[in-house]
């Protein structure tokens, strides 16, 4: 085949570059993201993984420019070819819950306790795609069904504190999917579940990301939230990536000392009667731009190298990428 | 202050529970009547046995913190009784042990680091108010704060006069445990201590517990929505559904071969951290059932896949599967008139 012939790479659906963001308060300063790179194909599952405070849900909140006022964004946010950060209100207003749509942990944060389920994604319906009213209530019915709402009909006219956990979990996603997004961001949308209702959304998002082909970017503290989900992981440390990769190679040995750690100090399986591995210490304060590894006081295998600068990424091979000075380029 | 010492030996159970009933009123309409009930604890029997850790896993409104306050008598029982090493809680007579005596020997750690604590407080501070209140002096009750303070891993020159929020999540359920042990008690009851903590974080509040209990020589009921988590550190485990227990035993019994169906697909429902071996079903669907009015016969009939008429027409009661493994379903009991009463089950997780 000639090279004319080739068909150029896919543009990413996503692509973050050197994305920073500093909340600047009169008396403090909190850097929350340090530079992240990161890139979505089309119909591919990212997880973020990281401890609380890493910079996971900032990041995503980035991404939809949701964020107070006052914090500084830099670098570069585009999606589907579009630059983020430039677009306007009104285009803003259009690419929320348009092409880009999120959901939460917790979903009245995302649900109108005065309006019914079918009522509000009706609203969403009528407001970006301008559909008549009848056309927004039978497409709310199509999306409550397609979330597997048991008795549909009836739950559009419910109010979401009528709902269980997991069925209002459920109502949310159907509004986030009301415009058929190509981008989904999830910020911890299971977190609060139980393990078996947990699961039951897992399974369906998976299915309903398949059937719809949407991007999905998923945020979570849990490794095997993780494993049942995502295509490939980015694990966050201290506002910045440390370690990025396919899903399967990554729970199989991770390349940073913090995601062995963090994979080796989950409890899972029979470890009864084990010590427990740990690591050692707290994440380090955000309150300057770190500029040598931010692991290194946690970290048993810290040498005085660590502290020359910020480890660059170094490329494994196999799509999988880490930062620091102990990975060999392959 | 006596230390709270062993009575009745090491084969007499240390909390004998039988038949501990909650329910609680739900008030509307205009005047405030009672419309319905919440049937939040129903019934429930189990012992604690000296020296064991055993946790207790079911969803979430099934009645774990509720059967946990009852437990430290933070509320008051509607029915059943509790007898501690041989005696029973809260009888006036003479062979009774007053409520203020079992208090003493039965403590709590609660799941909000922030909330259990007094912020105006430093740590010290609160984990010696109790002893000074049961009769220690000032500096003895001090003394105990500090030597425990060490104990959790939080060097007192360091932290014993820092406030609440000026120790992290983790830390601060080093100090609420602390602050459980500053009485001698000999049991603690532990309502999901490590779920608010990120897992390194966990991990190393889970190796202290394990280290704390050898030490205080401590039995433990260990409550947690991580069945993972109640693996690694129970010696046995309850399983409560709507209320009531399904199933109790030896923690690989139940592990290696849950009996009652509601146990399997819990157990099922843990997310696989190997991407190889995905879910394609969810065990179960839809959410745990409301406990106003719950399900007449079996609980869990509306959401189990072997349901029979004879699972709504009767409770099931408790059948012993031998080594202090019991489970609570008809196909468990030959006899019961279950088609599948008594045969073998297949174990498939
Ligand atoms: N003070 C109260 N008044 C009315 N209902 C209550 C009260 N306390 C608990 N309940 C109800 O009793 C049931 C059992 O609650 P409980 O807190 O014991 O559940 P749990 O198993 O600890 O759940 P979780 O896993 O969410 O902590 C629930 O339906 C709850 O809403
Ligand atoms: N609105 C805000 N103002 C100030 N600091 C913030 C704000 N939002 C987040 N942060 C800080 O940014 C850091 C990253 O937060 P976040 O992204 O929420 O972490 P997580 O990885 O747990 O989602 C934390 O130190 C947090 O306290
Ligand atoms: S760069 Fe050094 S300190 Fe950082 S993770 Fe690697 S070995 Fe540890
Ligand atoms: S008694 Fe019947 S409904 Fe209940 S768990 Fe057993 S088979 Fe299922
Ligand atoms: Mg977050
Ligand atoms: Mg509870």
């Amino acid at each position: 085949m000639s090279a004319a012939l080739q068909m150029p790479p896919a543009a990413p659906l996503m692509k973050l570059t050197d994305l920073s963001v500093t909340f600047q308060t009169r008396d403090r300063t909190v850097h929350a993201v340090n530079g992240v790179n990161m890139e979505l194909a089309e119909g591919e599952v990212l997880c973020i993984l990281g401890e609380s405070g890493s910079g996971k849900s900032v990041t995503l909140r980035a991404l939809m420019r949701l964020l107070p006022k006052f914090a500084k964004v830099t670098g570069g946010i585009e999606v589907a070819g579009q630059n983020v950060l430039a677009m306007n209100d009104r285009r803003m207003a259009d690419f929320r819950g348009g092409e880009v749509a999120m959901i939460f942990q917790e979903p009245m944060t995302a649900l109108d306790p005065v309006f019914t389920v079918g009522r509000q994604i009706a609203e969403v319906v009528q407001r970006h795609e301008g559909a008549s009213r009848a056309t927004a209530m039978a497409r709310a019915l199509e999306l409550l069904e397609l979330v597997q709402i048991p008795s549909a009909k009836r739950r559009l006219d419910a109010y979401p504190h009528e709902l269980s956990g997991g069925l209002r979990q459920r109502a949310m996603i159907a509004v986030a999917l009301a415009c058929r997004p190509k981008l989904l961001l999830a910020d911890e949308p299971t977190t609060a579940l139980d393990a078996t209702v947990q699961i039951q959304v897992l399974l369906l998002l998976r299915e309903l990301q398949q059937r719809l082909g949407m991007g999905v970017i998923f945020v979570t503290h849990d490794l095997g939230v993780a494993g049942e989900i995502a295509d490939r992981v980015a694990v966050m440390y201290a506002g910045r990536v440390v370690e990025e990769g396919p899903v399967g190679p990554f729970m199989a040995g991770p390349l940073h000392p913090y995601p062995q750690g963090l994979l080796n100090s989950t409890v899972h399986g029979n470890m009864r009667g084990k010590v427990l591995t740990t690591i050692p210490g707290a994440p380090p304060s955000l309150s300057s731009v770190p500029t040598s590894c931010s692991f290194s006081p946690r970290c048993a295998l810290a040498e005085p190298a660590c502290e020359a600068g910020v480890p660059a990424m170094v490329e494994a091979g196999g799509g999988r990428r880490g930062r620091c000075i102990k990975i060999t380029a392959g | 202050m006596e230390p709270n010492q062993d009575r009745g030996g090491p084969a007499q159970p240390l909390l004998a529970l039988r038949g501990l009933t909650k329910h609680f009123p739900i008030k509307g309409g205009l005047f405030g009547t009672t419309v319905a009930t919440v049937r939040a604890v129903d019934g429930v029997s189990f012992d604690v046995l000296k020296g064991e850790t055993l946790g207790i896993v079911g969803e979430s409104g099934c009645g774990k913190s509720t059967t946990a306050r009852l437990l430290v008598q933070l509320l008051g029982l509607d029915a059943g009784t509790m007898v501690f090493d041989g005696e029973a809680v809260g009888e006036p007579r003479a062979s009774g042990l007053a409520l203020r005596d079992y208090r003493r020997q039965v403590q709590m750690v609660f799941q909000d680091s922030y909330a259990s604590l007094n912020p105006r407080l430093p740590i010290e501070d609160s984990i010696a108010f109790a002893p000074k209140v049961h009769g220690l002096s000032e500096s003895e009750a001090n003394e105990r704060a500090r030597e425990l303070l060490a104990a959790v891993g939080l060097a007192p020159a360091q932290f014993a006069r820092r406030y609440p929020h000026e120790l992290s999540g983790g830390q601060r359920q080093r100090v609420n445990i602390a602050r459980a042990l500053a009485l001698q008690p000999r049991l603690v009851i532990l309502d999901e201590p490590v779920s608010a903590l990120d897992k390194s974080v966990e991990a190393q509040v889970l190796n202290l517990l394990v280290d704390l209990k050898q030490k205080f020589n401590l039995t433990f009921v260990f409550i947690s929505h991580d069945l993972n988590v109640v693996q690694f550190i129970s010696d046995r485990v309850l399983v409560m559904y709507l209320g009531e227990v399904v199933e109790i035993g030896p923690v690989d019994a139940i592990y290696d071969r849950p009996a009652h169906p509601y146990t399997r697909a819990l157990l099922a429902s843990r997310p696989s951290m190997d991407p190889a071996f995905r879910r394609t079903v969810p065990p179960l669907v839809g959410d745990p059932p409301n406990p106003v009015n719950p399900p007449s016969g079996c609980r869990f009939r509306t959401r189990c896949g072997f349901a029979e008429d004879v699972c709504a027409a009767k409770k099931p009661v408790a059948a012993d599967l031998g080594d202090g493994h019991l489970a609570a379903c008809h196909m468990a009991t030959p006899g019961s008139g279950h088609s599948k009463a008594g045969a073998i089950m297949e174990v498939a997780i």
